[in-house]
Formats: C-alpha cells, structure tokens, sequence
C-alpha cells in the first residue's frame, strides 16, 4: 500500500510538471533548450529557497527525474559545498554534484553516436 | 497594396494548412508519458536500493539518474526516443532522459561533418545552454549562502 502511494505520487507530480513542459510547448512554442533550461532554473529556485525538499519528501522521483531534479542538484550541491569550502565551494559544488549525469549523457551519446546511423528523418 | 492582399492571402493559406494541435490530447500524453518516465525512475531507485541496501542515498541518485541517461540515449541511437518525442511533446522533453537525448541527437546527426567539428562541437548545440545557465545559477546561489 505504502508503494502504491509513493508510484502514485511519483506519477501525478511527474506527469504534471511534464504536463507543464507541454503547455510550455503549446503556449509559446519555445524551443527544448529553453523549456530544458526554464526548469533547471525552477529547480535551482525551489532548492534555493528549500522547498524542493518538501516536495521530494513525498513526490520522490515525480520531482527528481524531471529535469528540475538536474537543477536541483546543482543548487544543492553550490549550497553544501559553500558550507564546507567557502568560496572555492561557488565554483566547484555544482557541477560536482551534477558530474555523473553530465558525463554519462556525454559518454554515451559518443558511443552511439558512432555506432548508430540516424534514421531518415520523418516528414 | 496588392502586394498585402497576396501576403495576406498566403497566410490565411498557410493557417489553413498547418496541421492544427489539438491542445487537450498533448497535454494529456505529456501527463502520462512523463508520468510513467518518473515512475521508471522511481522503480530504478527502489530497485537498486534493494540489491543494494548498503549504498548511499546520493549514490543511488546517481546512478539512477545515468541509467536513465543511458536508456534514453540508447533509445536515441535506435530510432525510439523520437517516436516518442513525437507522441508525448513535452512529457518526452522535461524528464532527464529529454535532456539526454538533446545530447545524442545531434551528436548523431552532425556525426558525418566529422568526429571533432560535427560530433563533438554539435553535441552540445541544445543542451549547453541548459549547462551554463545551470552552472551560473548554482554559482549565484553559492554565493547568496556563503553571506547567510
């Protein structure tokens, strides 16, 4: 029951904030490096100010798969790393804390990159 | 004048034939799709932790965050991740895996212009952006704590 709850929230908050993405879309045609880059920014807004934690608390991966999670991350990490590291902290906390999705995105799209053809685009 | 009149005659063609979105279907498809990506995320987190129950919090994030990377890279590969980019609109854009894909993508279709000014130059022709405001915003955040 306990995981029934957790998946349904993760679907509903997921879905909306994709839902989000959409409207984003539909509204002003904007581009998918703008809407990737609106929700970063969200997640580094709602890390800033804590309540991203709240919403994580019950939305789990619903918040953290979406890109606002990457944002998120970003901030959490600047924060952390200021606390222990002072000012070379704003420099190194965020990418730090981001390093593995950045790198795993950039290594894997060179190895498909060269083993896979790209389809011929659809009209 | 005349020249107006055809112009306008043009657009009003030109509405005419695109192809209308139909808003509440996409929405709809958004919400599902990006529903269920989450809830793959969350079963990748669960799953691991499980086999894992040793394993740091923050590691498991990790590592869910780079195999949902890498499924959607592969999907990108194979021709998948479009179809569904296609299907969903936003719900394919907004989770991780958009973001992945916004990396392979062009890496593979710049991948003839050659290794350096086409895959490795064009790869980041979407997703930079999204790293440099990321890094600047993270960056202004650290130093609004480091005074609070």
């Amino acid at each position: 029951m306990e995981y029934f709850l957790t998946y349904l929230y993760v679907f509903l908050v997921g879905g909306f904030i994709c839902m989000l993405g959409q409207v984003l879309v539909i509204r002003t045609q904007m581009t998918t490096a703008r809407i990737l880059v609106t929700f970063v920014i969200l997640g580094v807004f709602l890390e800033a100010i804590g309540v991203y934690d709240y919403i994580f608390e019950f939305a789990k991966a619903g918040i953290s798969v979406p890109i606002v999670g990457f944002g998120a991350s970003l901030a959490k990490g600047a924060i952390s790393a200021v606390h222990s590291r002072g000012i070379l902290g704003i420099f190194t906390g965020g990418l730090e804390a981001t390093a593995g999705g950045i790198a795993a995105a950039v290594i894997f799209a060179f190895i498909f990159a060269l083993i896979f053809r790209p389809k011929t685009k659809k009209s | 004048m005349e020249m107006q009149e055809r112009n306008k005659r043009y657009n009003d063609y030109v509405n005419a034939r695109i192809p209308k979105t139909h808003a509440w279907p996409t929405l709809l498809r958004a919400f599902w799709v990006g529903g269920v990506i989450c809830m793959i995320g969350q079963g990748i987190t669960d799953g691991l932790a499980a086999i894992f129950p040793a394993m740091p919090k923050l590691a498991i994030a990790s590592y869910t965050s780079i195999i949902l990377v890498f499924i959607a890279s592969f999907l990108t590969g194979i021709g998948v991740y479009d179809r569904i980019g296609a299907y969903a609109g936003g719900g394919s854009i907004v989770p991780i895996t958009g973001f992945s894909n916004s990396i392979t993508s062009p890496a593979m279709e710049f991948r003839s212009e050659g290794l350096i000014f086409g895959l490795c130059v064009k790869m980041f022709t979407i997703a930079g952006p999204v790293i440099v405001i990321g890094v600047l915003a993270s960056a202004f955040v650290g130093l609004i704590y480091l005074f609070i």
